[in-house]
This record gives C-alpha cells, sequence and structure tokens, in this order.
C-alpha cells in the first residue's frame, strides 16, 4: 500500500491545531507565570511531575539528534549526509524546548543563573546545567557553520529567506534594507567550514554522552529512591536519547524530505527506521534487564514502584503507550513494512512520541513510595499526597511547549537551507 | 541567682500554661512548691504570700538546702495537683494523676540550661541533637502544630509530623507514634544535590536552607530518604476567603530573619525544612515541638556535652535511627 501525503491538504487544518495549541497553551503559561506552581498537581511527595519527565524527554531527543548528526559530520556517514543540518536543527530546538520547560519547572525562574554564579561542583544537576550550556554553544556554532556555506547561497534569493541568511551572516544592512537583495551568489569555503563541523561534533559527542548521561546519573546517584538508584540509569538515558531522536528524526525525514518519493528518499527513511529499530532492541533489553533483575530481587524500595509502574493506579501509561504503541506496534510496522515511507515514518513517530511515557514512568514511579512507612497518612494534605496526575495547566504548559517546539522547527525548516537540492561536499 | 531566677520564670510560665488544669475547679492558689532534697505538696487555698512564707520557713527548718520555693496562681481541681515526691539532679519526681505531665518540666528546665551552657561555646564545639522517647509519645501531634504556628508554615508544609501505625492483630492491638522533624544528618544526601549550594550543615550539624539561594528545583526534596523536605507552593490556609488572616500575614522568623510570605518571594517557590528552630536556640529556647510536648518525650541538647541529658539518653540500649542503612548518620535519635 502507498499513502500519499499532500503537504497542501494537511497545511489547513495542522495550522489550526498548531494555532490552537498555541493559544490554549498560553493560557497555561500565563496561568503559572501568575500564579506560580499553585495550579500544578505535583507535591512535597511528589516533587518533580510531568514537566521534568518532559524536560527529560525534549533533552533526549536533542541529545539523540545531536549523537545521530554525528555520525554524520564526524564519523563520516555518507548515507545520511542530506539530513546533517536538519538532525542539528532539531537538536537546538529540543534543546530549547528542554530549557524553556524546565525553566518553568523551578520555584524562583529569576534566579536560574545561580548555578553559573554560585554553583555546586558536587550537585550532578549542576554539572548536567554546566555540561548542557556547552552543548548548547558547541552546537549552535556547529549548527552555525554547518549552514553557512548554504547562507550565503541562500543570501541572494528574495523574500523572508534570503533577508534571514542576510541576518544570520550578519549583513544586516541587506537584511533589513529595502528590496531588491543583491542577487549575487559569493563564493565560500564550504570544504573549510564542514572541517570546523567535524571538530565541533567531535566536540560535541563527549558533551552529549556526558550531558545526557548526566541526566540518568541526575537520577540514579539518589540513594533514596531505590528504583532510580542503579548504575545502568546513566547508560539507559544515552541509549534512550538515541530511540528517541532517532525516531524523531526518521519521522521528520519521512514526511519532511522535499524529495519524497524518489528512490534515495525511500533507502534514507528505510536505513534510519533499521537504525531506529536496532537501538530501540537494544533499549528494550536494557530496560528488560532492569525490570526483570528488580522483580527478582523485589526489595520493596526498588519493586515496589515497579509494581506501579505495572499495574499502580495508571497502568497504560506503561502497557498502552510504553509497550503497545512505543514497541509493539512499531516494531511490527517496521518489520512487516521495512520499505514504506509511511509506515517507517508513522512508527517512527510512534516511537518518539511515546517515548515520554518512558520519561514519565522514571520519574513519576520513582518517587510514589513514601519515604518512610506511615509518611503518606501522617499528615492529610493535598500538598503531601503520593498520588499524581498532571493537572490541567501542566498539560497546558506541555501543550505550549509543543507548539513552540514544533513552530521553531517549521519556521526554521521553511526558512533555513536546512535540506535541498544543494549539493553536500564529500568529506 | 540569675540562673534560679530564670528558672523560676520559666517554670511559673510553663505552669500556667497547663490549660487541662484550669478547667472548671473551684479557685485557689495552687501550682508547685519545691525545695530541694523536700517533698512538696500541692494545692494552697487562700493567701499566696502565706503559703510561701510558710513553705520557706519549713525548707530552713528542715535545712533543705536553697530552696526553690513557688506558686503559681490558676484556678484548678485539687485532685490535679500532682505532689512533688523529690528533687534531685534537675529531676523532680511527682506522685499523683498528672505525675507523667508533670515530670516534664524538670527536663525542660534542665535541657533549657544546657542549651543556654551549649549556647556559650563557639558554633563548631556544639553538636545538636535529638532524642525522642517514643515509649512516652502518646501521638497528640502538639509538636506538630507547635512547629506549624512557631515556623508559621503553608498548608502543606510540615517540618514534623507525628506518623501513626497500628500493631498487632485484635486482642492484641497497639498504636505507635513516631515524630519525624529533619533527621538532620551527619551525612545529610539532601545538600550535595543542590545545584546551587543552597543547602548545606553548618557547624553545629544543623542543615540548614538559604531561602535566598534556592532556585526552587526540588531536588533536594527527592534526595531525602526520610521525606523530611516540602516545597512551599504559595498557597494559604484562607484561600478561596475574602482575606488572609492575621497568622498568615505575620513573619516567621526562620533562621533569625524576619521572612513574611507574600507574593512570589521567598520563601515562596522554595525547599523548606526543620532546621531546629535556630532562632529560638539563639533566643535560648528549646525548639518550639520540644517545650511543647506534652508527653516529654522530646529531648534536645548538645551531645558535645557530656554532661547533658540527650548524652545521657543517647548511651540507651534503646536507642535506634531511621534507614541506618543509608549512610545519612541522623543526629535525631529514638527511644523504642
Amino acid at each position: 500500500m502507498r499513502v500519499e501525503i499532500s503537504q497542501k491538504n494537511l497545511a489547513i487544518p495542522l495550522g489550526i491545531v498548531w494555532l490552537a495549541a498555541l493559544a490554549v497553551g498560553l493560557v497555561g503559561v500565563s496561568q503559572r507565570l501568575l500564579s506560580g506552581h499553585e495550579l500544578a498537581n505535583y507535591t512535597s511527595s511528589i516533587p518533580w511531575g510531568l514537566w521534568v519527565a518532559a524536560y527529560v524527554y525534549f533533552v533526549g531527543l536533542s541529545a539523540g539528534s545531536f549523537l545521530l548528526s554525528a555520525l554524520i559530520y564526524v564519523f563520516g556517514l555518507k548515507r545520511l549526509e542530506p539530513i546533517g543540518k536538519l538532525a542539528l536543527f532539531t537538536a537546538l530546538v529540543s534543546l530549547l524546548a528542554a530549557l524553556l520547560t524546565i525553566w518553568l519547572d523551578i520555584g524562583h525562574m529569576e534566579r536560574f543563573y545561580y548555578v553559573f554564579t554560585r554553583g555546586n561542583s558536587v550537585s550532578m544537576m549542576a554539572w548536567m546545567v554546566w555540561l548542557y550550556t556547552a552543548y548548547f554553544i558547541v552546537l549552535s556554532i556547529e549548527f552555525w557553520f554547518a549552514i553557512r556555506a548554504d547562507l550565503v547561497e541562500t543570501a541572494p534569493e528574495p523574500g523572508m529567506k534570503g533577508r534571514l541568511a542576510c541576518l544570520l551572516l550578519g549583513r544586516f544592512g541587506r537584511a533589513f534594507g529595502p528590496s531588491p537583495l543583491i542577487a549575487r551568489s559569493e563564493p565560500h569555503n564550504r570544504e573549510a567550514d564542514m572541517r570546523v563541523v567535524r571538530v565541533l561534533g567531535a566536540i560535541g559527542v563527549p558533551l552529549a554522552i556526558a550531558f545526557h548521561g548526566g541526566v540518568g546519573a541526575l537520577f540514579g546517584v539518589v540513594g533514596a529512591r531505590g528504583f532510580w538508584n542503579a548504575p545502568l540509569y546513566p547508560l539507559l538515558f544515552i541509549v534512550g536519547a538515541l530511540v528517541s531522536g532517532g525516531g524523531l528524526l526518521t519521522f521528520i525525514t519521512a514526511f519532511f524530505l522535499p524529495n519524497r518519493g524518489s528512490k534515495e528518499h525511500r533507502d534514507m527513511v528505510t536505513y534510519l527506521g533499521q537504525i531506529t529499530l536496532g537501538l530501540l532492541a537494544v533499549y528494550l533489553i536494557m530496560v528488560w534487564a532492569e525490570f526483570s533483575i528488580t522483580w527478582y530481587a523485589d526489595i520493596p524500595a526498588e519493586s515496589k514502584p515497579l509494581y506501579q509502574v505495572l499495574g499502580g493506579p495508571y497502568p497504560w501509561v506503561f502497557w498502552v503507550f510504553q509497550v503497545a504503541l512505543g514497541a509493539v506496534v512499531p516494531i511490527a510496522m517496521m518489520t512487516m513494512r521495512p520499505r514504506s515511507v509511511f509506515w517507517v515514518g508513522t512508527a517512527a513517530f510512534l516511537i518518539a512520541a511515546c517515548f515520554l511515557a518512558t520519561r514519565l514512568n522514571i520519574v513519576i514511579p520513582g518517587l510514589i513510595e513514601p519515604q518512610l512507612k506511615g509518611l503518606d497518612t501522617a499528615y492529610t494534605d493535598s500538598r503531601l499526597s503520593y498520588d499524581y496526575f498532571p493537572s490541567l495547566m501542566e498539560w497546558l504548559v506541555l501543550i505550549f511547549i509543543g507548539a513552540f517546539a514544533s513552530g521553531l522547527f517549521y519556521a526554521g525548516f521553511r526558512s533555513l537551507p536546512l535540506v535541498g537540492g544543494r549539493k553536500e561536499v564529500q568529506s | 541567682m540569675a540562673a534560679r531566677s530564670s528558672r523560676r520564670k520559666f517554670l511559673r510560665k510553663l505552669a500556667t500554661g497547663l490549660p487541662a488544669l484550669a478547667a472548671g475547679g473551684a479557685l485557689a492558689h495552687t501550682g508547685v512548691l519545691l525545695a530541694k532534697g523536700k517533698k512538696g505538696a500541692g494545692d494552697f487555698p487562700g493567701d499566696a504570700a502565706v503559703w510561701r512564707s510558710k513553705f520557706l520557713d519549713q525548707a530552713r527548718a528542715e535545712k533543705a538546702g536553697t530552696a526553690v520555693v513557688d506558686i503559681i496562681d490558676a484556678p484548678v481541681r485539687p485532685t490535679d495537683i500532682p505532689m512533688v515526691m523529690d528533687i534531685s539532679r534537675g529531676h523532680i519526681a511527682l506522685a499523683g494523676p498528672t505525675a507523667e505531665v508533670a515530670i516534664r518540666p524538670a527536663a525542660v528546665i534542665r535541657m533549657q540550661e544546657e542549651l543556654q551552657r551549649a549556647m556559650e561555646k563557639p558554633i563548631d564545639q556544639r553538636k545538636w541533637i535529638m532524642v525522642i522517647d517514643l515509649q512516652k509519645c502518646v501521638g497528640c501531634s502538639a509538636c506538630t502544630i507547635a512547629c506549624k504556628a512557631e515556623n508559621r508554615t503553608p498548608p502543606g508544609v510540615v517540618y514534623n509530623p507525628v506518623i501513626e501505625e497500628e500493631v498487632g492483630e485484635y486482642p492484641n492491638v497497639r498504636r505507635r507514634f513516631l515524630p519525624r522533624p529533619c533527621q538532620q544528618c551527619d551525612d545529610p544526601p539532601c545538600t550535595d544535590v543542590c545545584p546551587v549550594n543552597a543547602t548545606w550543615k553548618r557547624e553545629d550539624g544543623i542543615v540548614v536552607i538559604d531561602y535566598n539561594a534556592c532556585i526552587g528545583c526540588r531536588y533536594c526534596l527527592t534526595a531525602c530518604p526520610y521525606g523530611a523536605r516540602y516545597f512551599d507552593f504559595g498557597e494559604d490556609y484562607t484561600d478561596g476567603t475574602p482575606e488572609k488572616q492575621e497568622y498568615e500575614k505575620a513573619h516567621s522568623f526562620e533562621y533569625g530573619r524576619a521572612w513574611r510570605r507574600d507574593g512570589d518571594g521567598s520563601p515562596v517557590g522554595n525547599a523548606r525544612k526543620c532546621q531546629f528552630c535556630i532562632h529560638r536556640l539563639e533566643a535560648g529556647m528549646l525548639p518550639a515541638c520540644v517545650a511543647t510536648c506534652i508527653g516529654g518525650a522530646m529531648h534536645f541538647g548538645d551531645s558535645n556535652d557530656p554532661d547533658s541529658l540527650v548524652s545521657e539518653l543517647k548511651a540507651s540500649p534503646r536507642v535506634m535511627r531511621l534507614k541506618e542503612e543509608q549512610g545519612t548518620n541522623p543526629k535525631v535519635h529514638y527511644l523504642v
């Protein structure tokens, strides 16, 4: 079966959905900014909720996309070159979404910079922030070098695309000046830029591994929470990042690349799908290791949260989103129709989207058991509850982040030379 | 003399605060008449000054040593008044229906004096610990409420809840209670995780939070094995009512500074926790929970002082600490 996706047919309904998401999302963000954390449902007992899970999810997408871009720029995987810049841009947008999410989560947003001015060198959270700041800088510069040659080529074009290219290149006169723009392509040393990209990518790889492994360590080092306190966590997070990032890139490649319908496109989607599938398999083995050992040893501090995942108040998060839609269905789609762009792309979308459930099922169950027996009933208050389901405001803020990220991605996709028929350098 | 005077003042303050005694009895001068080494009695109808004078004369005649004598005016039922059986080493042994209650003042006085003594030392030479006798805890939650009143904590911020547990099966059923203040760990897992160094262990062992530095990431809440940290969501007890009440507008004096919960300024948006009432310690007073404990279950003092009550209690074979396996070395000890 071949399914044709027409961009024009989808543009208007998707645009309406996006605008609606942005509107309701802004309601949530204004509620958050005006009433602080009062409308959130997390408690002092379950202090981290949807936003922390979403943050971990977004940084995972970023690290995963970036590491896949490194296959191209650092390890010279030529097959994937057409999506190199797209992968870097995806990493950048995901990181911005993550930072926005966690910024809205903290109690004193105005003090976020304290992590730099008075950071604690033995805190995994501080290290995570420092590392992703370094990663953000490296990623931004790398992205700029990766697209500079294309920007130079785009600059003479009329319209917004050309003006944006001029703006990014620092040609402000041309960016804001009256048209017509100078329709002259300037020669640019693409090879020199790509050498810089390779060096920055090589720096970025250990940074991305360190900072996302650091996110895993942030949870892993918490001895008070048996469910998190596992040496496997940093590895689980890195592989998880690759799975979700790979899924997202495959989805974007399947549905957004301009050469849809060509054999090259289908080959690339198939290839990316296989990479994602392989990574998912590794991830599932790691999850099995984690769960089966916890289950077998049955030490309450560790196993009780696991039982909450499998059969607590919200078992569908695990069985429906993590297992069925996040693994079984996409694996079936990818193995049964490995050459279908639509099926592989849809399967990849499911893997990427449902990974939020995986992140939720790491963050929340780790906190769900009272630290002392009877603490849950010692004092009754809604802010001391060990039952958590995100509030409407929390969902709305997440919808805003989603709209922000997808809008930013689409704007960049439309106005930056991320993909296209231009000749990629053979380095 | 000064110490004796402060002890008398304290005793008076404490005894007048015994609300149960004031419930509907005949008017009489009552309270405690004490003389060191002397057995005393309970109610004193008529002129208090005459009683005081008589008692002093008698104490002198019996050479009972330095007398600590007082009569506290409060309307009481005579049967509620305890008898002073013995005074030694700062303990007062009493007999009577409220003996368990009335035994308390002596321990409190002793701890108070030890506290004042400890406060004269440099901070790094004090090590505050708490010893909670679970056999004396009656589960009244007075400590929880005293703490909430003292620190003006909002809904959901409860520095010292009392965990209740029912054990056994009918007919052999018992309830047991466990007050859970911050354990003030010697190796606190909550401080290392803080990304901005906003929480740390002081030289005297108390784990504190700098409200003006805390960014409200709540990492420390996840890292505490005892659930002893809370997030201030900015809520009030009077939310949904026309106006805030005075008790919510009043300052709290945590860490010796005046904090008013208003808008989204600190401590709103911060992690919060029990800090052994540092502001009270600095004023020479015991933590609110210890001062208010009706069962005399909570003890507080300087474990660097070998003569302190807590040092004695800590040596008991009944001592246990929560979650020793976490390696946190809590400074709150429980007598089981």
